[in-house]
């Protein structure tokens, strides 16, 4: 069956969507994140939405629900990369990923998550962290 | 309206949900149609043909380009023979869902979209038309 890597990198997983998902792949994904995030123990998670050129209604809720359950196992959920005309577009569907974060590129993204896991019990919201 | 170019597409898997959205970028892209407004278009068909295929049990896509007062658009019309919908009030509510999901499908198709206009009757099938205008807000 087709699946998306995860990458294992530290205390966090990376996932790099690559291309536009149908609904069997991404229902895989968001179960192999919640395994991985459980097997490993990580901190926190962060998915790479730049190639994605569309995020419709099942797709956001996916996002969601990886956010929601990871959340539960103690690890923030980074999505990076969304293209503008994606943003702009949800915002118009009437969806709001409560829960995930976002940031520019990974490397904002990483940044974001080692502040997150450095503020464990102190604030909820980083500086730079945005919620759409 | 003049209609310039039209096909068909039957949808009755997920994978054939992949070519549309593909066919739909490539009209919007012939007609020249910005960034912004072809992945409107495009999550609003995402939203309609999963519907179709989850509620309606497959059907057939409509693609055209069209024009009205020399300005070009898209418009796909989405046909299917399932169960119909019973209130269509109710399901164009943000939030109304038989399928435990978000519920946001028709009402945001519509608010991507210029035009939209469902058509359904319990026992018969749902027909749902979308226009996007090349230049439209
Ligand atoms: N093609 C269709 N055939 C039958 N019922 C439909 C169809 N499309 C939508 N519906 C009904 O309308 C409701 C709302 O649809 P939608 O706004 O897309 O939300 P969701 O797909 O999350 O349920 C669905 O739950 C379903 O009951
Ligand atoms: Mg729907």
């Amino acid at each position: 069956m087709e699946r998306i890597p995860i990458l294992k990198m530290g205390p966090f997983l990376l996932v790099t969507i690559q291309v536009d998902l149908y609904d069997r792949l991404a229902l895989t994904l968001e179960n192999d994140l919640i395994n991985m995030v459980s097997k490993t123990e990580a901190k926190g998670v962060l998915i790479d939405i730049s190639a994605v050129s569309i995020v419709d209604s099942f797709m956001g809720r996916i996002l969601g629900n990886i956010a929601s359950m990871s959340k539960i196992m103690d690890a923030a959920t980074v999505v990076v990369g969304m293209q503008p005309a994606v943003a702009i577009t949800l915002v118009e569907l009437g969806l709001t990923l409560s829960g995930v974060h976002t940031a520019l590129d990974v490397e904002q993204g990483m940044e974001l998550l080692r502040t997150k896991i450095g503020q464990l019990d102190t604030d909820e919201e980083g500086l730079y962290d945005s919620y759409i | 309206m003049i209609v310039i170019s039209k096909e068909k597409l039957t949808i009755q898997k997920e994978q054939d949900v992949v070519l549309f959205r593909n066919r739909i970028k490539e009209l919007a892209t012939k007609i020249g149609m910005s960034l912004v407004n072809q992945t409107k278009l495009i999550t609003a068909a995402s939203e309609l043909v999963r519907n179709m295929l989850r509620y309606g049990g497959g059907g057939i896509t409509h693609l055209e380009i069209v024009s009205k007062n020399s300005i070009p658009g898209v418009r796909l019309i989405f046909v299917d023979e399932g169960p119909g919908i019973k209130d269509i009030t109710l399901a164009m509510k943000d939030g109304y869902s038989t399928g435990k999901s978000l519920g946001l499908g028709l009402p945001g198709a519509k608010r991507l979209v210029n035009e939209f206009d469902l058509k359904s009757e319990p026992g018969k099938g749902t027909t749902v038309t979308i226009i996007r205008w090349k230049n439209g807000l």
